[in-house]
């Protein structure tokens, strides 16, 4: 067991999947040589050499349509993409190809290809560079998103989508690739794919987040010193709705937590369900704190758009007082 | 100073066509493989006769395109290369379906959107898929196939280097449309293929016509592509994809050679199709003239010729052979009729694995929730 941050854990996970699967090929911008823009694959281009750790042109959608062939083909592609903003040159192939190919061929062809994203605010970089777009992936199916919100989860979840027989992006939320440090078994886990984790238990209220949004969402519980159940929903699709839907109908309130602009941002099809499904449990209105419709600003305001512990304090405060 | 740009006629880019005599029998290969590849020919042509026909007679939905007129192409290159080499195209392709070996029965079934079809109906007429006869579909968005053709010669490479230990030698066929040629994609593949020494060859189906515009009015270098596979720095081969025996020798000695210097070749196959782009194009941008012209030098009856006048077959064994495919056709037109429409159940089939049983998704359509209660 070791103390290791969410990029550690990452590059573990990668390492040891690696060594167990010579199926396994990563490649990207600057992933070999370089160890990636964020060094998640630090040291790997060493271990396995450049025929498994490719350092490919700047061509997003040449990346992922060859990941897809390379899929098809029998291995086990993980590219990754820069930058969630640089995922617009590879959406075609994404969403054309990679996510249709089980059902257009009725199984005969699959694509287990893990795409690799940093994700999200937070860094004080500009937009591209900072956007969440989990809910435009989301709306395709054949599609998988998970969102980890903690090293162990990383480790875990990122073996599941290796794993997976169908195509998943895998987002790394930048704001907390070192933030902090957690406990990552040396041995193997798997966590899988399709289910939340409730990070802290309560039965005045249900929240409900993912990616780096937990931490403040954690910080304004804490803070309101009100008893908030907090669900990481670690899979964005497919979403657990089983784990919402236990805690909302016994909480009978729900706050749902993203960085993402409001409209059309996961938290509306979170909002939507829980209204269709313990319509008769709410006792309010169901809140959402998120990002703006605006497009992610630069840095002097980047945590005036996202949802900061006081922003989530107070609509915990509105919900539980309706 | 003004930048001089040289105008090129569209019958010096379209001279490929026509009534030509064609080439001699190719040396070694058995009389009876010639035969079968005439006979291919001839399957594609009627299966796309008749599927005009039931496209028209409606049992066919979304969009048609046929192949005819460039039934050479698929044969000659399919007869060139090995049967567990990859091959994927775009959506001008039940012709490739056929030729690799797809039974008309299930290509036919899929157009009519049937569970007999090769997708159980899913995909219909641009999404041929056969992983038994490694053919990776069928692909509806121009050039977008291009960068997964990349992908799958990567994975021989990869696989002869990392797995196997130098024992992948396949050489992948990746089809093309000339409108694919200013697809951005076609050109991050193209880079990707030099780098790396990818298997792959680009072949260029130049039918010079995007949908109805001419290859010069969008395409720079239209007379001489050549160009654009020296840009990434492999070599190119222009074909006379009329000729099936041209496509077959140039194409066996180009895939040879790519296969032996694992490396990517681009080649520029120059062939017409006789009907519009899809089924309600009206052929306004070219003249009837143009199109006589090309049928005049028509593939099936150029190889036809040469296999009359070689003494391989006689008059009596063509029409015989005709009378056959018709009736192969006829068959598959009979059994996608009669084969059942896929199922509401089906619908919520392999849009993922279904490990835990089936995807439910979140959108039941009411007959599935009705038997869901």
């Amino acid at each position: 067991m070791a103390n290791l941050t969410l990029v550690q854990a990452i590059n573990l996970a990668l390492v040891q999947e690696m060594e167990r699967d010579d199926r396994i090929i990563l490649l990207g911008e600057d992933v070999g040589l370089n160890g990636g823009v964020f060094r998640v694959t630090e040291g790997l281009h060493k271990r396995f050499g450049g025929h498994r750790v490719v350092d490919s042109p700047l061509a997003e959608s040449g990346i992922i349509g060859t990941a897809i062939g390379l899929a098809m083909a029998g291995l086990r592609p993980i590219p990754e993409i820069q930058f969630e903003g640089f995922l617009g040159p590879a959406y075609d192939q994404l969403c054309s190809h990679a996510a249709r190919m089980r059902t257009r061929t009725r199984g005969a062809f699959t694509v287990p290809m893990t795409v690799r994203v940093p994700v999200g605010g937070g860094i004080h970089a500009p937009e591209l560079h900072s956007d969440s777009p989990e809910a435009i992936y989301a709306h395709q199916p054949g599609m998988k998103v998970v969102m980890p919100a903690s090293p162990y989860d990383a480790k875990g979840l990122l073996l599941s989508a290796i794993r997976d027989p169908d195509p998943v992006i895998f987002f790394e939320p930048k704001r907390i690739y070192r933030a902090f440090r957690e406990e990552v078994p040396e041995d193997e886990y798997t966590i899988p794919i399709g289910k939340a984790r409730v990070v802290c238990e309560g039965d005045e209220l249900t929240m409900i987040s993912w990616g780096a949004s937990v931490i403040q969402c954690m910080q304004a519980i804490e803070k309101s010193g009100r008893s908030v159940e907090l669900i990481d929903l670690r899979t964005i699709y497919p979403f657990d709705m089983e784990a919402v839907a236990a805690s909302v109908s016994k909480t009978g309130r729900a706050v749902v937590v993203h960085e993402a602009p409001r409209t059309c941002g996961f938290g509306a099809e979170i909002a939507t369900r829980i209204m269709e499904e313990c319509f008769l449990s709410l006792e309010a209105p169901v809140q959402r704190v998120t990002g703006f419709d605006t497009i992610m600003p630069y840095y002097k305001l980047e945590l005036e758009y996202l949802p900061e512990t006081e922003r989530i304090g107070l609509a915990v405060e509105e919900t539980l007082a309706y | 100073m003004t930048k001089t740009i040289p105008t090129i006629s569209s019958t010096s880019i379209r001279s490929h066509g026509g009534a030509r005599a064609s080439r001699s029998l190719p040396a070694g290969v058995p009389p009876d493989t010639i035969v079968k590849w005439f006979r291919d020919m001839l399957l594609i042509r009627e299966f796309e006769v008749r599927t005009m026909q039931a496209y028209q007679e409606k049992k066919i939905g979304g969009f048609c395109h046929v192949y005819i007129g460039q039934e050479a192409v698929a044969v000659g290159c399919t007869a060139a290369i090995r049967p567990d080499d990859p091959m994927i195209t775009a959506y001008r392709d039940h012709g490739h379906a056929l030729a690799r070996g797809m039974s008309s029965r299930h290509c036919m079934a899929e157009m009519f959107g049937k569970i007999g079809g090769c997708a159980k109906g899913k995909g219909g007429s641009m999404h041929m898929f056969d992983r038994a006869n490694n053919l990776f579909g069928g692909h509806g968005i121009v050039g977008a196939q291009t960068a997964v053709g990349t992908g799958l010669a990567f994975a021989t490479k990869y696989e002869d280097e990392v797995i196997n230990g130098g024992r992948s030698d396949r050489v992948t066929l990746c089809f093309l449309g000339d409108g694919a040629l200013n697809q951005g994609v076609l050109h991050e593949a193209m880079n990707l293929a030099g780098l790396f020494d990818l298997p792959v060859i680009f072949v260029v189906e130049n039918n010079g016509y995007s949908m109805g515009t001419a290859i010069e009015r969008g395409t720079t270098m239209a007379h001489d592509l050549s160009v654009k596979a020296a840009a990434y720095g492999f070599d190119a081969i222009e074909v006379d994809g009329m000729d099936l025996i041209a496509v077959y020798e140039d194409m066996k000695a180009f895939c040879d050679s790519c296969r032996a210097a694992s490396r990517p070749g681009f080649v520029d196959m120059k062939t017409y199709r006789y009907k519009g782009h899809s089924m309600s194009d009206p052929r306004k941008y070219r003249t009837r003239e143009e199109e006589e012209h090309f049928e005049s030098g028509d593939p099936i009856g150029k190889l036809r010729d040469v296999l009359l006048s070689a003494g391989v077959l006689d008059e009596a064994a063509v029409a015989a052979m005709q009378k056959e495919v018709r009736a192969e056709v006829k068959d598959a037109l009979q059994w996608s009729e009669e084969s059942p429409a896929p199922g509401i159940d089906e619908l919520y089939h392999d849009v993922y694995v279904e490990r835990w049983g089936p995807y439910t998704g979140t959108s039941l359509p009411e007959m599935l929730r009705e038997e869901k209660r």
